[in-house]
């Protein structure tokens, strides 16, 4: 394993800044992980830790094919996670929405364009990424419809679900977008949790990486052959949506199968403890997000289904 | 008539209530079409408060001289303005990064579609921005090169010093002017000032414009003033001032002046050391018009713009 610094910067009042990398193996750069872009992305660090662990432990044993290289970097954006903000602590700026970012702008940009630069070669990229809505995913792997995407690839990780989504006006600034204009075949791997460590899942993902990386070869490793991939477009998701405010009581656990017209979920009055909804599936299928926050907008999204998908 | 734009619930016992006060004409008057001046995408971007108010005065003090519908939108993000914070409060998102919405999104989703809904037929979306807290603008409009056509003859009628094309930032794709503008409604951005304050001189000025545009479109009968020609002005006509090193930047020179290659525009110091890192300076003769007021500077942040080979205007 060399360590090697990515990026750094000086800071006014705080230690360097410094993008660390580990790389394993020598030679052609072949896959890139990558971790935490936001300072809420917990489970993403915890998850490159044991990548880490486990690829030091295979580079002793000299499984990592010859004239590969493999980079894991553990975390980006460490500064926001040490001061509890999700975002570059200084000017609130989301640098997974600053690629390919300019050496010559704004800080945030400068660390997104630094970053691309030094992974942009390499032939696949995985990010540990997380999403916008506040939730549990089931394990799935997502890339953006760019006309590169390859979902064939994606199903090499044997994880339940491949997600592709059309990019929205939002997304053209994100790292996956971006990675994969660079050719890179970029693939962004959410697991059901952010902010906690959820070890069963830390672990699906890191075998996932293995199993990728072995089906790739550049490692030599036995490991379970995983799932076939189900290849699901955002778009043909079954959203369900509270219709009143208050207390979310969940009836359902992500992953799990449920009927038309099962109950999903109620809605507690947070002054008079009245259930005022009871939220109930407008479809059969497989429960692929799922909100745990204990509180609830109207209008929020509480559950999104796999429409007519069965176990 | 103030009214309700969109509404739901949140988690306990309160509304989010998205409201604009519509002004009509007068009984008996032709309504010849609408304007809707927006602002308070940015919770932390205040300039656009005066502007509403000053609008509505002076529309109200000659409201038999008006020909057309006004729709005034103060605070499209009020939840970020009751909190002083730019983006969504726990979503943490830029509203202005959101649009056009989704009718089928999250709450939010629904709520930015229901603006957008309630904007579609209007003759023009003027919508008012304040800078942020870093740095401080002069008044100006910002368009996107895809609708330059379209918004360039608008915004020339504003009593603005400014019309930047491409701005990137701010005309971003999934901003409010430019989803509007895809829509068919031409809209565009106002900048000026700075974040977390209010300048009644650039509030007045530009009501001035809005009223002068209204002018134009026949909607506004009551007293137009001259305004100023704006400059157009591109990415390559400005020259960019940003922190080569991280520290305390201490500006020696005043925004909105002229000044020449190698005037000193500040300091960028180190409270640790009590040194100096390094001295700020013009890289050319031009107009600063945009300067840093948010003394903490990492590499990288801006530090102002000097809008190259304008001259002073001689008295």
């Amino acid at each position: 394993m060399k360590e090697q610094i990515i990026f750094s910067m000086k800071a006014p009042y705080r230690e360097d800044f410094q993008i660390k990398g580990y790389s394993f193996g020598k030679g052609m750069k072949s896959a890139c992980i990558l971790g935490p872009i936001r300072g809420n992305e917990v489970q993403q660090l915890y998850i490159c830790s044991q990548l880490i662990k486990a690829l030091r432990e295979l580079e002793k044993n000299g499984c990592i094919t010859n004239n590969k290289e493999i980079l894991v970097i553990p975390c980006i954006n460490y500064y926001s996670m040490n001061v509890g903000r999700k975002f570059w602590p200084v000017d609130n700026t989301d640098i997974n929405r600053m690629f390919p970012g300019n050496e010559e702008e704004s800080t945030s940009s400068r660390i997104a364009s630094g970053l691309l630069k030094a992974i942009k070669d390499y032939s696949y990229g995985i990010q540990f990424a997380s999403f916008y809505l506040n939730g549990e995913f089931v394990p799935h792997v997502r890339m953006m419809e760019t006309g590169y995407q390859n979902t064939s690839l994606a199903n090499l990780f044997g994880l339940p679900y491949v997600v592709v989504r059309k990019p929205q006006p939002i997304d053209t600034k994100t790292l996956n977008f971006n990675w994969q204009n660079e050719m890179t075949a970029a693939f962004s791997v959410y697991t059901n949790s952010n902010d906690q460590v959820d070890e069963k899942s830390a672990k699906q993902a890191v075998a996932a990486v293995l199993r990728f990386l072995t089906r790739m070869g550049l490692i030599k490793y036995e490991s379970h052959s995983g799932y076939i991939s189900h290849i699901i477009l955002e778009e043909d998701l079954s959203n369900v949506s509270s219709m009143k405010s208050g207390i979310f009581k969940r009836l359902i656990e992500t992953g799990q199968e449920v009927r038309y017209g099962q109950e999903l979920g109620y809605v507690i009055d947070p002054f008079l403890g009245d259930v005022v909804e009871t939220i109930v599936a407008d479809t059969e299928g497989i429960v692929f997000f799922s909100h745990t926050e204990p509180l609830v907008n109207e209008g929020d999204i509480v559950y999104r289904l796999i429409h007519r998908l069965h176990e | 008539m103030i009214e309700n734009v969109t509404k739901a619930a949140l988690y306990v016992h309160e509304n989010l209530v998205i409201r604009r006060n519509r002004i009509c004409p007068e009984h008996g008057y032709e309504d010849r079409g609408r304007i809707c001046v927006v602002t308070g995408a940015h919770g932390d971007e205040l300039e656009g408060q005066f502007v509403c108010y000053e609008l509505i005065r002076r529309i109200n003090a000659e409201k038999e001289k008006l020909r057309g519908t006004v729709d005034i939108y103060p605070a499209l993000n009020p939840l970020g303005m009751d909190t002083g914070v730019r983006t969504v409060p726990i979503m943490d998102m830029d509203l202005n990064h959101m649009f056009p919405g989704q009718k089928d999104g999250t709450m939010m989703d629904k709520v930015i579609a229901s603006i957008v809904d309630s904007l579609k037929g209007a003759e023009v979306v003027i919508d008012v921005h304040a800078s942020d807290t870093f740095v401080k603008e002069i008044p100006q409009a910002r368009i996107s090169e895809e609708f330059e056509d379209m918004m360039v003859p608008y915004a020339k009628q504003l009593n603005i010093d400014l019309i930047w094309i491409n701005a990137a930032t701010t005309v971003h794709e999934s901003s409010l002017a430019s989803s509007m503008c895809k829509l068919g409604v031409p809209a565009l951005i106002m900048e000026m000032g700075l974040g977390n304050r209010i300048n009644r001189e650039y509030g007045e000025q530009v009501v001035d414009g809005i009223l002068h545009l209204m002018h134009k479109l026949c909607l506004w009968e009551g007293e137009d003033i001259p305004v100023k020609e704006p400059r157009i002005i591109r990415n390559d006509d400005i020259s960019f001032i940003r922190a080569s090193e991280s520290g305390i930047f201490m500006p020696l020179a005043e925004n909105d002046t002229f000044v020449t290659k190698g005037t000193v525009l500040g300091e960028m110091i180190d409270p640790l050391l009590g040194e100096v890192i390094y001295q700020v300076k013009a890289k050319c003769d031009g107009r600063l018009f945009t300067l840093r007021e948010h003394p903490l500077a990492y590499e990288g942040a801006l530090i102002g713009r000097i809008l190259k080979e304008e001259k002073e205007k001689s008295s």
